[in-house]
């Protein structure tokens, strides 16, 4: 079980929390001008990465508060988190 | 009658303090201090099972938790019988109760045995190949699978006993409480780290605890004085905590670990009452000693598998420790110095040894010559070949090794013996650390796996990490501990030390023998009987994964998860294929380390503390009148209410009526209910519901359809408008925490822009429902000051307003389609309200219902349930409610999904209403709905979502989603059942009032 650095709260048990599946997903801000194929990828494809990987958490059970987070999915290390909007840490 | 085998007292023995305990029916006698193991061993009993296969009689053979054999059943009683008990763990007790597990009918005779005669019928895999055919004799295999294999018995009846759990934090884990964990505790605890070890023994030590030999000392004093000393003074540190019998069942990622502390099981039964017996211990520590030691390996060699036949280590600890001879003509069988250990312990105990066999030809330390001057004949560059004795060895064979080690030469001399000692060397205890993540790397010097790279805050020590001498431990120890704590030195960095060990070793996985392979029983894995014939075999078969070939063979797949025998399995394997060891890597250790009871891993979520229920304000209203109860999601809501002898289908039918004809009452505090509030609540709404929401006026009501992006519907629910920028959300009952997650998601990822403020107020209000042609008058006599007129309170409009001194929200909304409102009040007011409209409602036979009736009720409008008659697969559309789905706006949630390819298929399932022939057979909800039953295979078209038969109709109606179904109207179509075919007809989902004429009634 994780420990989470929540950027709003500090470190918790992964318990509060909820992941939110693959970060840096922007919602089209005009679907309708969208193909089939273009709405299907927004939509339906993610990566599954086996390294590292940017995500999305929530902390559920706490301040409510969605942020990001990069994790390393081979060894659960977790790099770093940083709220909505903030830019991704480089390397 | 048995032997007394008991020596001199032992050290952890109370000798004044006798113990009596029954085992396979029979009294016996241990004292306080005995495991079962050591006080059956006392009493000459070394037969204490049959193994899992060829029910081949089995001894104890080891010490401690690793123990693949003797696994027993405690206690009788159908409650608290427990099965897969180590009899080298339990201690005994006044009135313990323990039998032999694995077999039938009884330990000394067992019709399982005749596998044993049958086993050149059941090689590897010997279960997949044969069980599998026919299928249908399975169940008459099963039968006698489970009857003569040893999975035990289970309780039968409620576990009687306590368990808790609890959470503990510390700077430092300690796991092992040898001497190098007592080094460890110690340190940390004295530079002021909150330290906690822990321990599965009962007492402190580890194997140096009992060493007195002067061939290991320590600071001039032989090592178990010093470490008793060292253990006195830990035993009064401040941030030190201690806990004994208490096992790591799980070490997870970020040190989070799970241990087992037993509290009770050593007790006699008459000191149990009302103490836990077990807690599970979640402990998070910033940082992870591992001193989990070693295990010793068995030898692999034809027939090693006899009673009478025990690790090295265990007959010295059973001699030093519990004062107890394992046999009175022993032979030790080794390939390093460790069995020469177990040898002067006993000399020192005046303990008969025969002869030691010794793999190595060239043998030379200061143990050895010790056991030399005591004329203990050694057998030099030999093996044991064979054993006889079909309960208790009573005879090995031996031969020289050749200088390869591959074979053996010259002629076979037979020695007779009650007890084998075996020392294949040493095995690091490395299962938390590859559980927590860790990387080992496998040492060639002596062919051991060691941690390499460690994936938290975590350091290996002692034997653990490979330091399996007294002068390694206590060199390496403080060393390893600077460092990892960051620390200046330690009281240890200056010990003298002497210690008599040599390290030679000459490692053979597989013996070889005088007869071929397929001739010999040579246990890797003896829980499951695995032999080194079956590990061959299936590399013959095509297996090189080890993974494969441990479900194939079972090697390593009991209880024991293969302590003893995975490193020869491994040898086997690595040999036979001609691969490295280092590159074959090992089998995962999964948790529990050791297995846990149930009721340790559920602790006090037991009966109704199982999960968690809501109850709603007024619940206690409902309890008082009968109610029964529904779960929907957490709450408890009001099912029905029977009156005297009614089941479930007349009071539903007669509440339906009341409600139609008269008035009924709902309590419906469940509903989720968001506050919204900001300057774009509107435009909020506008992008969340399908439907427009900008111009809904103030002390408005609307219903609203909430799709996911994929254009499934998600949840369903009226919102109220407050206030200009103020609204009210109702979501269904078991959907409220997932559709406030999903606001908050988008409002905080996608539109932060947007100035919008959600707030869960579902507990805060109680919410009733009262419907029916009556309504009014009721709710005009609970609520005299406000104008219920049509004008003034249309449907689809809200009212604040006040019960006397209590603030009320009314809505004019029906879920029914009876003229109805729904009246909120805080939460604590909810019964007093409701017992009002009951008292208003008396001359109108106001009739409370529950959610049955209220699911009858929608049905017959044909209003769907989230849910029920959706399933996350079903559009706007698809439930033909295009009538809800804006086109003017621009963009919502699901809206592009709506035009896909898919989404736009004529032939979906989509929603219909079905009439039954025969008006009179209700149909059951799931049933699949076909149309043509003459085809071959028949096409499924859809299935009833939702039915009942509806007294106010007088006839069956559903809801069914049916493939093409909206183009079907008044078309046929069969429920096929067991017994008939049910003729239906597609019908409007609307079964009562389409023109919505009882709304104003
Ligand atoms: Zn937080």
């Amino acid at each position: 079980m994780f420990i989470i650095n929540c950027p709003y709260c500090g470190e918790r048990e992964q318990s509060e929390f909820k992941a939110g599946g693959e970060a840096h997903i922007v919602r089209p801000k005009q679907p309708t001008e969208l193909s089939d194929d273009e709405w299907a990828e927004y939509l339906f494809m993610r990566k599954n990465i086996k390294g590292i990987q940017f995500e999305r958490w929530n902390h559920t059970h706490g301040c409510r508060k969605w942020f990001n987070m990069v994790r390393d999915t081979s060894n659960d290390e977790i790099k770093a988190v940083y709220k909505m909007g903030e830019k991704p840490p480089v390397e | 009658m048995t032997k007394n085998l008991r020596v001199k007292t032992g050290k952890a023995i109370d000798e004044t303090y006798r113990i009596s305990f029954k085992f396979n029916g029979s009294t016996y006698y241990g004292f306080k201090g005995d495991t079962l193991a050591s006080a059956l061993l006392a009493n000459d009993i070394h037969l204490v099972g049959r193994s899992f296969k060829y029910h081949r009689p089995r001894g104890i053979m080891t010490a401690g938790s690793e123990e693949p054999n003797a696994i027993v059943q405690l206690h009788n009683d159908s409650s608290r019988t427990e099965p897969n008990v180590r009899a080298t763990e339990i201690e005994i007790y006044e009135g313990l109760e323990a039998s032999s597990q694995n077999c039938w009918p009884s330990v000394k005779f067992d019709i399982g045995g005749i596998n044993n005669l049958l086993s050149p019928l059941l090689p590897a895999g010997f279960y997949y190949k044969t069980f599998m055919w026919p299928a249908s004799f399975w169940e008459k295999y099963e039968y006698f699978i489970r009857r003569s294999a040893g999975l035990g018995k289970s309780p039968t009846t409620p576990d009687p006993d306590i368990y808790e759990h609890k959470y503990i934090h510390c700077d430092v884990l300690v796991i092992g409480a040898g001497i190098s964990g007592i080094m460890a505790a110690k340190i940390a605890a004295k530079n002021g780290l909150k330290t906690l070890l822990i321990e599965e023994k009962p007492n402190l030590g580890g194997s140096t605890i009992y060493q007195n030999s002067d061939h290991f000392k320590i600071n001039n004093q032989n090592s178990g004085s010093w470490l008793e000393k060292e253990i006195n003074e830990i035993k009064k540190l401040k941030n030190l905590e201690i806990k004994t019998r208490t096992s790591v069942a799980a070490y997870h990622g970020y040190n989070f670990l799970l241990a087992r502390e037993n509290l009770t099981d050593h007790l006699p039964i008459n000191q149990r009452k009302d103490k836990t017996r077990h807690k599970l211990l979640k402990i998070r520590a910033k940082k992870v000693i591992t001193a989990t030691g070693s295990i010793e390996r068995p030898m692999i060699f034809d027939n090693n598998d006899r009673p009478g036949i025990l690790l090295s280590s265990a007959i010295k600890r059973f001699a030093d420790y519990f004062g107890v001879a394992c046999g009175e003509k022993n032979i030790l069988f080794t390939n390093n110095d460790s069995a020469y250990e177990t040898a002067i312990s006993l000399i020192q105990k005046g303990i008969n040894i025969e002869a030691i066999i010794d793999n190595r030809e060239e043998v030379n330390s200061k143990l050895i010559y010790e056991v030399e001057k005591n004329n203990i004949k050694i057998f030099k560059g030999y093996t044991v070949t064979d054993t006889s004795g079909y309960k208790r060895i009573n005879k090995i064979s031996i031969m020289q090794l050749s200088k390869d080690g591959q074979k053996v030469v010259g002629s076979k001399i037979i020695l007779s013996c009650d007890c084998l000692g075996v020392s294949g060397g040493w095995t690091p205890a490395v299962h938390l650390f590859t559980q927590s993540g860790g990387k080992l790397k496998f040492r060639e010097d002596d062919q051991v796996f060691i941690p390499n790279i460690y994936p938290s805050d975590q350091l290996s020590i002692g034997a653990c990490n490979g330091d399996f001498t007294l002068d390694e431990i206590l060199v390496n120890t403080p060393k390893s501990l600077i460092d990892y704590l960051n620390i200046k030195n330690t009281e240890y960095d200056n010990l003298e030390i002497s210690s008599s060990t040599n390290k030679s070793k000459r490692n053979i996985w597989l013996l070889p023998s005088d007869k071929i392979l397929g001739k010999t029983k040579s246990f890797v894995d003896y829980q499951n009987d695995a032999t080194a014939k079956d590990i061959k075999l299936a590399l013959r078969e095509g297996f090189r994964s080890i993974e494969h070939v441990k479900r194939y063979t079972t090697t390593g797949m009991g209880t024991d998860q293969g302590k003893l025998g995975n490193m020869h399995a491994l040898g086997i394997i690595s040999e036979t294929a001609g691969a490295k060891m280092g590159e074959l890597g090992t089998t995962t250790f999964r948790p529990p380390y050791t297995p846990l009871t149930f009721g340790t891993i559920v602790g006090r979520n037991v009966g109704e503390y199982f999960d968690i229920f809501r109850k709603t304000p007024i619940h206690d209203w409902h309890v008082e009148h009968k109610a029964e109860f529904e779960n929907v999601g957490q709450w408890k809501r009001a099912w029905y209410y029977p009156k005297e002898n009614e089941n479930m289908h007349k009071a539903v039918q007669r509440e339906s009526k009341a409600a139609r004809e008269s008035a009924g009452i709902l309590d419906a505090s469940t509903l989720g209910k968001i506050d919204i509030q900001g300057t774009d609540a509107s435009e909020f709404l506008n992008r969340v519901y399908t439907n427009a929401w900008s111009k809904l006026a103030v002390g408005k009501c609307r219903y609203g359809l909430m799709l996911n992006e994929d254009g499934m519907v998600y949840d369903d629910g009226v919102t109220t408008r407050l206030g200009e920028n103020h609204y009210i959300m109702t979501t269904t009952t078991g959907g409220a925490a997932n559709v406030m997650g999903k606001l908050e998601d988008y409002l905080q990822t996608e539109w932060p822009e947007l100035d919008v403020y959600l707030t869960s107020v579902t507990d805060h209000f109680a919410t009733l429902s009262v419907c029916g042609p009556n309504s009014k008058k009721i709710v005009s006599e609970v609520i005299p000051d406000l104008d219920f007129s049509d004008e003034s309170f249309p449907h689809m409009s809200f009212k604040n307003t006040k019960i006397g001194k209590i603030n009320c929200r009314v809505m004019r909304i029906s879920f029914t389609g009876e003229h109805s409102y729904e009246i909120n009040v805080q939460a604590n007011y909810g019964k007093s309200v409701w017992e009002k409209c009951m008292e208003a409602g008396k001359n109108f036979n106001i009739t409370p219902y529950g959610t049955e009736t209220m699911h009858l009720l929608r049905a017959e409008k044909g209003f769907i349930i989230v849910g029920q008659d959706t399933d996350a697969t079903m559009t706007p559309i698809d439930l033909q409610m295009d009538w809800i789905v804006s086109k003017k706006k621009y963009d919502f949630i699901g809206k592009r999904s709506l035009y896909r390819s898919d989404t736009i298929r004529e032939d979906r399932k989509q929603l219909v209403g079905l009439l039954t022939d025969n008006p009179n057979e209700v149909l059951e909800e799931g049933a699949q709905i076909v149309a043509d039953i003459n085809k071959s295979p028949i096409e499924m078209l859809g299935h009833v979502t939702s039915s009942y038969y509806s007294p106010n109709l007088k006839k069956s109606i559903a809801l069914g989603v049916v493939r093409g179904g909206k183009n079907m109207m008044g078309q046929k179509l069969i429920i096929p059942m067991e017994k008939k075919n049910i003729n239906v007809t597609v019908a409007d989902t609307v079964f009562l009032d389409k023109e919505n004429k009882r709304l104003n009634a």
